[in-house]
């Protein structure tokens, strides 16, 4: 076996603490190696055809490189080999930058670290075996999970590509947060206006199947054919039988139902349609105050509806479909903001979050755009908001920025003056964060041309006189002073965390997230969209806070991501998967147990138990290698004898 | 339920009333108070304004005389010796700062020192309000009260480990309990001006008008305290808040252990009544008043019920009567 050794300098990342040239000399004695350098830039263009002209000038079966993390460049090398005509297994990377130069500072002792990690590497390879992947058929539809804004363009983008889209959203209508605004910064142009024609593309267009009221709640199998089991709520409403008529919502007498489209600002009834453009434009019963099905005594809607939809007795229903690619776009929540207590913990009736004021200012909202009090309809004149509850708050763990509020309280300060002429509003602000296109054009015009009080400093606390008005008493941070506004109504920016149950529906993906519930893409930079499981992909702000602008860029680059997947005629496996040896194999079953892919199966072999990997299910963990206790499942590219003699090589060093 | 106890200076002179109603309402509820012997002052606020260790040692001495009777919990009702003693406690964690406290005394403290809780945490906590409310045998019906906890009660949040440090509740579910009204009163934790009263009291005057006016503004027939310094700053000084801003303030102010007193029953001597500057006369007249009320609905009610079975007995009668006839 004859191999090759490449020593990265990655300029001065690594060359500055580790003496990459003595690492290239210690490589020479290794054994097999007969060839070794270092280079300024392994992963240049120069760079990698040095390894091509290397590979063919010594005829080398395998090469090393001893640069950064296997994450970042192993992908690239890896094509290189095959560029050189070697098989793209039989290469390894020692990662002297991540775990090397980077974190120690001591050059000789950083040298000797980066020589045995290439020795390591060099022994593994000296094991390694050319490994080949098979192809296989790929379904070409996606399901796209969540339907606001983000979810909707890769569901038509997908769709207008060709694909066949499964659109599946929790809620009983699409358009997610957005549909629930009134206005859209920075043009202050009309949201349901805007978005209301996609709602209705996503309606009929005929690659699109749209599933609202329901769920995914089980994902198997793998890229270009997961098997999802998708949960129909029972809505108690046949949609197929349902015209939208509104007549059921008009006799419903149960009229104090909690109205969750509208943000609780005002109640709705037990039979409801969330708001005039709802796509799909179907009724829903909510079953925790429908009077029929609590009392089992009412049965109005069921009397009064004209094509007799209404069915008291409807049950959840799952269903299972196969799709080859995966969109998560399941947006966010607002933080708990009641465990502010002095902001009133939620009991002040005229403090309240942007996303209710938001319905409050909608012509279609439960007040009909006409900006009113909670507490008892009078107009407000000294509208207070406040930014930043809930988000930059490490007392609360939640360190981040929402990163859109400073644009939308601006967007409502300008409409409150729209509406009330002679009102006042005041934003108390922390930074304004306002980097997009025209944006920061538009909080100065809610300053200059609305008249926009801004203070910079926080609210320390709200507190309400008595008399029906409410001091906010805060810091002006400028002025160096305190500050006391008299307010009517106070807004507040509630920050924004993962959508409530994204957490289980990531592990359900088997896909990471932070401890705030934003889903984790595979590179914060260079792969926003993509996540660590193949064929999985990231729209909108379930990857973490962003605006509608971007939220719908990043729904068609999850949708060009799926599309590209997908335009392969095959798709080809990953060959570092279990493989049994029979005739070690004694049909204990313990592989069958503990495998979380159900990749493992008990087959028959002249009337023995063995086992068998489904080579299509197996992702490669190696779990079945930890636990088999006869050694007979190996992982290819990972056996017992690859990973033994790296561990001697370092215990030998 | 057994408790060493730290009556606190004020309570033997300005504060009598709370101290004397605390101990009332303890007795009536079965909290044994174990005075501790030969108790010093905690320093107050001047101690801890001038040199932290000497006002640890301060509360170091009283709360190793604790110790050495044997207690594992020291209550007090004031907030400003509560704090100070739980804050000698905290910074004595360090073993440097212990170091620097145990040479001002006459013998090192013991390891473990007491922990401190007020009264009114006592009450809620330990005893708890529902049993309170079995208690009761005069319900504050028909009186509105505003909660005032000052500053200290909770906060800080992290030493005191008592209720939600910037919307307390331990007040208003004891009133609630008592049967009185509670109002929404929003400034519960705002500064009354304190000692200020003494160099500025143009300060204490302008904070305290505000929180009465607050309360008023509410519509609370009393405000109801547990910090003998607050209490000052609202009742003794209510006319010069009522000067600094113009408005005549009639505002009883009362400590919650009078009105557990006055709702339990207690003899009023008890409680110091006669003690508070603001006359309480007008809100216990209220409270009779609504009690009568009551009670004369409830026989008209009775009577209503009577005098309905009468005419019911008597028709009947008059029908049998004529049955018979």
């Amino acid at each position: 076996m004859k191999l090759g050794v490449f020593i990265c300098h990655c300029g001065s990342n690594i060359g500055g603490t580790v003496d990459c040239a003595a690492v290239a000399k210690a490589a020479r004695a290794f054994p097999d190696v007969v060839f070794a350098t270092d280079t300024m830039y392994t992963c240049s263009e120069p760079g990698q055809d040095e390894i091509i002209a290397t590979i063919k000038e010594y005829h080398l079966d395998g090469v090393v490189v001893a640069s950064c993390t296997p994450r970042m460049h192993e992908p690239t090398f890896r094509r290189t080999l095959e560029r050189a005509g070697l098989n793209k297994y039989m290469f390894e990377m020692a990662n002297i930058r991540e775990h090397v130069s980077w974190i120690g500072k001591d050059k000789e002792a950083n040298t000797n670290k980066a020589s045995e990690l290439v020795h390591i590497a060099v022994e593994k390879l000296r094991r390694n075996v050319p490994l080949f992947s098979k192809s296989f058929e790929s379904t070409k539809r996606v399901l796209v999970i969540g339907g606001g804004v983000a979810g909707i363009q890769a569901a038509l983008d997908c769709a207008d590509a060709g694909l066949d889209v499964l659109l599946v959203e929790r809620e009983s209508y699409i358009g997610g947060k957005m549909a629930k605004l009134d206005k859209t910064f920075p043009t202050v142009d009309c949201s349901s206006c805007i978005l209301g024609p996609k709602m209705v593309d996503v309606a009929q267009h005929p690659k699109i199947t749209l599933m609202a009221a329901s769920e995914v709640t089980n994902v198997a199998g793998y890229v270009g054919n997961f098997t999802v089991t998708i949960k129909k709520k029972a809505t108690y409403v046949d949609w197929t039988k349902c015209t939208g008529c509104g007549a059921c919502t008009e006799k419903c007498p149960a009229k104090k139902t909690p109205d969750k489209f509208n943000e609780f600002v005002g109640p709705t009834t037990a039979i409801n349609i969330p708001f005039p453009q709802a796509i799909p434009k179907k009724a829903t019963i909510n079953p925790e105050f429908c009077r029929q099905l609590i009392k089992g005594k009412c049965g109005v809607c069921a009397k009064v509806c004209p094509t007799g939809a209404i069915n008291y007795d409807m049950q959840d229903e799952n269903v299972i479909e196969t799709v080859g690619a995966i969109v998560a776009a399941t947006g966010y929540d607002l933080v708990d903001w009641t465990v502010y207590g002095e902001y009133g913990a939620g009991h002040y009736p005229d403090v309240i979050t942007a996303l209710q004021y938001e319905r409050i200012l909608s012509a279609s909202g439960p007040t009909g755009g006409h900006i009113q009090r909670p507490s008892d309809g009078k107009e407000p004149k000294s509208v207070v908001f406040i930014q930043c509850v809930g988000s930059r708050d490490k007392s609360i763990n939640r360190p981040y920025c929402s990163g859109f509020c400073c644009m939308y309280t601006a967007k409502q300060a300008v409409l409150t003056k729209d509406h009330i002429p002679d009102s006042q509003s005041y934003v108390f602000y922390m930074d304004i964060r306002a980097p997009g296109k025209l944006y920061d054009e538009f909080t100065r015009r809610a300053m200059e041309e609305y008249g926009t009080q801004y203070i910079r400093g926080r609210v320390s606390v709200i507190q309400p006189d008595g008399k029906g008005q409410y001091i906010v008493r805060g810091a002006d941070t400028l002025l160096g002073k305190p500050v006391e506004v008299k307010a009517d109504m106070v807004v507040l920016a509630v920050g924004i965390e993962g959508a409530k149950g994204a957490a289980k529906l990531a592990e359900t993906l088997h896909i990471s997230y932070d401890g705030f519930g934003f889903f984790m893409e595979s590179h914060c930079k260079l792969r926003p969209v993509e996540t660590n499981t193949a064929g999985v992909f990231l729209a909108g702000v379930a990857q973490g806070p962003k605006d509608i602008p971007s939220s719908v860029a990043q729904g068609s680059a999850a949708g060009a991501k799926a599309i590209g997947l997908l335009s392969k005629p095959m798709l080809e496996s990953d060959p570092q998967i279990s493989v049994v040896d029979i005739k070690r194999c004694v049909g204990c079953g313990k592989c069958v147990k503990v495998c979380p892919f159900q990749a493992i199966v008990e087959q028959d072999i002249r009337g023995e138990k063995k086992a068998q990997v489904i080579e299509a299910v197996c992702q490669g963990c190696g779990l079945c290698t930890a636990t088999c206790p006869q050694g007979a499942i190996q992982l290819s590219h990972f056996t017992d004898n690859q990973i033994l003699a790296e561990v001697d090589t370092l215990c030998r060093c | 339920m057994k408790l060493a106890y730290y009556p606190g200076c004020s309570g033997q002179g300005t504060s009598a009333e709370y101290e004397r109603s605390s101990r009332a309402v303890c007795a009536a509820l079965g909290i044994l108070l174990e005075e501790i012997p030969d108790w010093s002052c905690c320093g107050s606020t001047p101690a801890h304004a001038c040199d932290h260790v000497l006002s640890a040692a301060l509360s170091a001495r009283n709360l190793s005389l604790a110790a050495a009777k044997g207690a594992d919990r020291v209550g007090t009702p004031c907030p400003s010796c509560l704090a100070n003693l739980k804050t000698a406690r905290h910074r004595m964690e360090d073993p440097t700062f212990r170091g620097k406290v145990n040479a001002l005394l006459d013998a090192p403290c013991p390891d473990t020192l007491p922990d401190t809780v007020s009264i009114l945490q006592v009450l809620v906590e330990d005893f708890g309000v529902d049993a309170i409310a079995e208690k009761v045998k005069k319900p504050l019906a028909g009186l509105k009260i505003a909660c005032y906890y000052g500053c200290l009660m909770s906060r800080p949040a992290d030493v005191m480990n008592f209720d939600d440090p910037e919307n307390p509740m331990a007040l208003d579910r004891i009133m609630e309990a008592l049967g009185a009204e509670v109002v929404p009163f929003s400034m519960k934790t705002e500064c009354c001006g304190a000692a200020m009263g003494i160099p500025r009291r143009d300060i204490s005057a302008r904070l305290s008008a505000r929180l009465l006016e607050t309360a008023r503004n509410f519509g609370a027939d009393a405000v109801v305290v547990a910090c003998p310094l607050c209490h000052m700053n609202l009742d003794l000084r209510q006319d010069q808040a009522s000067k600094a801003s113009k408005s005549a303030f009639n505002m009883p102010i009362l400590y919650f252990t009078q009105f557990m007193g006055i709702a339990l029953g207690l003899a009023s001597e008890d409680l110091g009544l006669g003690k508070l500057c603001v006359s309480p006369t007008g809100l216990l007249q209220k409270m009779q008043n609504a009690k009568a009320a009551a009670d004369a609905k409830a026989a008209t009610d009775a009577k209503a019920t009577t005098d309905a079975k009468k005419a019911e007995a008597k028709a009947k009668a008059a029908k049998a009567e004529e049955g018979q006839a």
